[in-house]
């Protein structure tokens, strides 16, 4: 804007790069941090609570079988008599771990495979899009099922391997129809004739132009693979008894939960923060990533003064919808 | 035209001194006016607060007149229009009044307006594409706007709006009423929506930036059956526009438009001879004219228009103009016939203009940058920067989903050759679709196995390996034409200027001194590098494009129509940049534009494209003073000037048609079957333009065009 608000005199006139922007933005974002101090809390929560807890989530206390929350057992037990306190942060501890990796690689394959493919096009973009229909044809809760014996042994990383495997592909091919039209853009082409090269176009231009995209589908994912993965334990794959996750805590005590409502309050809690908690944190860093959004701008009323001014020019812009397209339309 | 077309007339108005309301040209008084908008207000309501999008707009048209609106983008000159129509949103507060011959149509119901719009007002919109119903044929539509206003049966309903088609000039109208709107090109749409405009008789027709999506050669069509239209029905006619040419020649009054309120009122006359208000004088000396012969710098209205929401004390244009006093910025002048003024206008020192005030001189005239050495030297001496020669590009069409078959090609580039040397600005100019962008793409491209050689600085590119091509990118650089799409929004511009530094291996301190110094150097506020692009006016994005062009210090910055998606007044600003950088960096140019005013104003070297090919190539000044080839002169021709008696004079050469498909080249020369010289020839002559492809011949020293009978004519 030519209106050169004068900003709060800096120091230097150091240029602020992307990422420290992006975090600066992130920070202003209220719910974010909300959403990032239940993250962490929970983390906390899983890895500290067993140790300051006197009951390990294996040991049955014959005392109390089905006991309400309260007194020696903080959030209760179950049939068993187990602690569900301890039960719930040891399952904590497996799908907080799981849902996060699962939702995050899972859209990194998805945006890396479909803006690899749409933009390098051609075999690439073939081949590429075989394996996508292949894995979708595949019913792969059975080919999971399947496999999982055989790594039963590997442990839970093979498992969110497994996972994110089989979640990329729709998202996939979103990512692919969407580069597919930013490949034309001029920024895009700008960058290639700047002679930038191509993953570096992808990764710096294309996949944060869907960040939104992206992000949501990171939460979806989370949220899908801590049920997913209990519905695999359920039928005997992925987290094996003695072990637990969330998933396995919830699908073991649903019969119950109508008579002890508890065992199933606590656990899908849990759940819930978790959903909460990425959803929150994702729709900060689409804020932070996405500068038209208002979220992110900041608070300052002062600073702003340039802002409100680009705002309101990009509104009458709007309002003023075929005088502006106008001169962009222009016979080219 | 109608006998109302004759503004120059010696006035006997009774104005009063005091402001007019409606401003009214009584000279023209013959009837009362049919269309008569006083005090007309339209606010929007927005996060923002208010958006006052028009201010108090007045005027009055009587039939058979024309009134010209012009203002730039945000100068409420749509809105008011759609006001005038009752299209405004249901949360648009609209206050004042609009009377069709004296019925007040302001707070009528939709479905009372529903029987006015299109029969006693018809509209013609500024993009044909999305006016028209897609998945209707034209005459259905025609026959639909018929049947709603008039009690016709089907059959007359058809033959009406076959007649209605001949008249806007569509050939073959019997065939063509059945065809799709994507059936029909740009410019035939846009007669369609003429047709449909008037096919009710309508008494006012609003057009709203009706060519402003067209080439120059098919707006004059388009212009002239719009004219035309006029004189079969007696019309009066409100024309928006951003273009000064266009109004020029067909409008009678004019009225200019800034942040929502009319600044200046009066005959086309009055207002480009003896303009009275700085913002008209600012906006008539920023655009570059065809006419020009020497090169100026232009004159641009430093800053932007005043944001709607918080609309300053005072005068909006006080921020801007160069004789702005105290009395500016604290009461907003109204609209009126100042002393010793012929004309309204709204500013408190138009008195002053051309009494003790030169308007010529109001403006600081930037001063055009001296030659340097190497632009002085001779052409010969000079080294080449870019040679192309024969450079092809097909694309071939296929069908089939399964099994692609082949079944034409489309002949996007078929076959350029020319060169640019050092310190020069070569323009390639051309109608859309004539192969300009797909040309500058290729040379972009560095392509590897094509028909033809690109040789950059030298070097052959076919022979080159990747690493070369990088090399070679840091020399060659792109500037589009939209200013928003070619910068990425989520980066600050700070990041978009580093990044092809970056690319080329720049260490980080070099980066953080060069991107202020860039900033600087395209005249931004270095301070200003954290912000993102959305931040931006439009003519600061481009100039933020301009910088990241320059980052590298290339030789030759290609430049896609850098100024078409700005506004006039900002437009002046950007070329002027243009022209001091290339002085001072020693930069040639490959610049690509539609604007013919534009490129006189920028290039050196002239290059006219047609269909894929070159047909003309020379120096700016034997191309603008001797066109030879037909098309040249035809798209010369087309270009309306902005000055109302120069334009009255004019003959225009109208060429039939629109351009041919590159899927489907005529055989000979290309340009025959809408070259006005082929109808004039004889048999003999005819047949060598419809079997020989004509070479390109040489006329003079730096001059040639490719046509069998070239023969200069003046045409400006």
């Amino acid at each position: 804007m030519s209106t050169a608000t004068t900003e709060q005199p800096k120091k230097t006139a150091k240029r602020q790069s992307r990422t420290k922007l992006t975090i600066r933005r992130f920070a202003r974002n209220r719910l974010a941090l909300v959403g990032l101090a239940v993250m962490v809390i929970l983390f906390l929560m899983a890895y500290i609570g067993p140790l300051v807890n006197k009951y390990d989530y294996l040991y049955h206390d014959y005392m109390a079988f089905n006991a309400p929350p309260g007194g020696d057992h903080w959030w209760g037990t179950n049939q068993g008599g187990q602690d569900l306190f301890a039960l719930t942060m040891r399952g904590l501890q497996k799908s907080l771990v799981i849902g996060l990796l699962v939702g995050v690689i899972s859209t990194l394959v998805a945006g890396a495979v479909g803006a690899f493919a749409a933009y390098y096009g051609g075999w690439a973009d073939r081949i590429l899009m075989w394996i996508v229909d292949l894995l979708l044809v595949l019913p792969s809760f059975l080919l999971v099922a399947v496999m999982s014996p055989a790594f039963q042994k590997a442990g839970w990383l093979i498992f969110v391997v497994l996972l994110s495997a089989f979640s990329w592909m729709i998202t996939g091919r979103v990512v692919r129809s969407m580069t597919l039209t930013l490949k034309d853009r001029e920024f895009v082409k700008a960058a290639k004739y700047m002679g930038v090269s191509g993953p570096v176009i992808i990764f710096r231009h294309i996949l944060p132009s869907m960040a939104s995209l992206l992000i949501i589908d990171t939460v979806i994912q989370v949220g899908a693979a801590v049920i997913g993965e209990s519905g695999l334990s359920y039928f005997g794959f992925g987290i094996q008894a003695p072990d637990v996750s969330l998933g396995t805590i919830i699908s073991d005590n649903t019969t119950n939960a109508p008579a002890y409502p508890w065992l199933f309050y606590f656990p899908a809690g849990c759940l819930v923060l978790i959903g909460v908690a990425v959803s929150f944190i994702g729709d900060g860093l689409r804020d932070a990533l996405d500068p038209n959004a208002s979220g992110a701008k900041a608070k300052a009323k002062k600073i702003k003064t340039g802002e409100t001014k680009a705002g309101a020019t990009n509104l009458s812009n709007q309002l003023q919808g075929p005088t502006t397209s106008t001169d962009v339309l222009s016979p080219s | 035209m109608t006998d109302s077309t004759n503004p120059s007339q010696p006035s006997d108005s009774t104005r009063t001194k005091e402001g007019l309301r409606p401003v009214t040209d009584t000279r023209l008084d013959i009837s009362q006016p049919v269309l008569e908008v006083s005090d007309l207000h339209v606010a929007f309501p927005s996060e923002a607060g208010q958006v006052r999008a028009v201010r108090g707009v007045s005027y009055a048209v009587r039939p058979g007149e024309v009134l010209g609106i012009v203002g730039e983008s945000g100068s409420g000159k749509s809105v008011s229009s759609m006001a005038v129509l009752g299209l405004l949103p249901e949360s648009a507060a609209v206050t004042g009044s609009v009377k069709l011959n004296g019925r007040e149509l302001l707070g009528l119901s939709d479905n009372e307006m529903s029987k006015i719009r299109g029969k006693d007002i018809g509209m013609v919109f500024q993009d044909p594409l999305s006016a028209l119903t897609p998945v209707y044929s034209v005459g259905t539509q025609i026959v639909e706007a018929l049947q709603i206003h008039q009690d016709l049966t089907k059959v007359q309903a058809r033959e009406r709006s076959i007649e209605l088609l001949d008249l806007v000039g569509i050939p073959d109208p019997k065939r063509r009423v059945d065809n799709f709107p994507h059936e029909f090109s740009g410019g035939m749409r846009q007669r369609a929506m003429i047709a449909m405009a008037i096919a009710n008789d309508p008494k006012v027709i609003i057009a709203d930036e009706p060519t402003t999506a067209l080439d120059v050669t098919i707006q004059a069509q388009v212009l002239e059956v719009l004219k035309k239209a006029q004189d079969v029905t007696g019309a009066a006619i409100v024309m928006i526009t951003h273009d000064l040419g266009v109004i020029a020649g067909f409008a009678d009054r004019v009225q200019v438009m800034y942040a929502g309120k009319p600044v200046e009122a009066g005959s086309v006359d009055e207002v480009y001879y003896s303009p009275r208000m700085p913002y008209t004088i600012g906006l008539l000396g920023s655009i570059p004219r065809l006419d020009d012969t020497e090169r100026r710098a232009l004159t641009p209205i430093e800053g932007n228009p005043p944001s709607m929401v918080e609309l300053p004390k005072g005068c909006p244009f006080a921020a801007r103009c160069p004789i702005a006093i105290d009395r500016c910025r604290e009461v907003e002048p109204t609209l009126s016939v100042k002393e010793g003024n012929t004309h309204p206008t709204a500013c408190h020192r138009s008195h002053e203009l051309g009494d003790t005030l030169d308007p010529a001189a109001i403006y600081p005239v930037p001063e055009v940058p001296e030659a340097s050495d190497l632009e002085q030297r001779p052409r010969g001496e000079r080294a080449t920067v870019l040679e192309l020669d024969n450079l092809t590009k097909h694309f071939p069409l296929t069908k089939g989903a399964v099994v692609k078959r082949k079944v034409g090609v489309v002949r996007a580039v078929d076959g350029i050759s020319l060169d640019i040397r050092e310190g020069e600005t070569l323009g390639l100019v051309g109608e859309s679709g004539c192969g300009k962008t797909t040309t500058l793409l290729e040379i972009l491209d560095l392509p590897k196995g094509q028909v033809g050689t690109v040789t950059v600085f030298g070097k052959d590119t076919r022979s080159m390996n990747r690493a070369d091509r990088k090399t070679l990118r840091r020399d060659m650089q792109i500037v589009f034409q939209d200013p928003m799409a070619a910068l990425d929004a989520r980066m600050p511009i700070g990041d978009i200027l580093a990044e092809p530094l970056k690319t080329h291996g720049w260490d980080k301190e070099r980066i953080a001194a060069r991107v202020p110094e860039l900033l600087e150097l395209v005249g931004l506020n270095p301070d200003h590098a954290d912000r993102y692009p959305q931040e931006f006016s439009g003519g600061q994005r481009q100039r933020i494009s301009i910088a990241r062009a320059l980052a590298l210090e290339p030789k030759l910055v290609v430049l896609d129509e850098p100024v078409s998606a700005l506004d006039v007044s900002i437009q002046a600003g950007v070329l002027n940049l243009l022209d001091e950088l290339k002085t001072r960096l020693g930069l040639s140019y490959l610049f690509v534009a539609h604007d013919l005013s534009v490129v006189r104003h920028i290039a050196d070297r002239i290059a006219v494209m047609y269909l894929g090919r070159i047909v003309e190539v020379g120096d700016t000044q034997s191309i603008f003073d001797a066109p030879s080839h037909p098309y040249t002169q035809a798209l010369l021709s087309a270009v309306p000037l902005p000055d109302p008696r120069r334009e009255r004079e004019r003959t225009r050469i109208l060429l039939t048609g629109d351009l041919p498909s590159p899927a489907n080249v005529p055989s000979g020369c290309r340009f025959r079957n809408r070259c006005p010289k082929y109808l004039s020839l004889d048999e003999a002559e005819q047949l060598r333009c419809r079997d020989e492809d004509p070479a390109s011949a040489k006329l003079a020293d730096d001059h040639s065009a490719a046509c069998h009978f070239a023969k200069a004519l003046e045409v400006i």
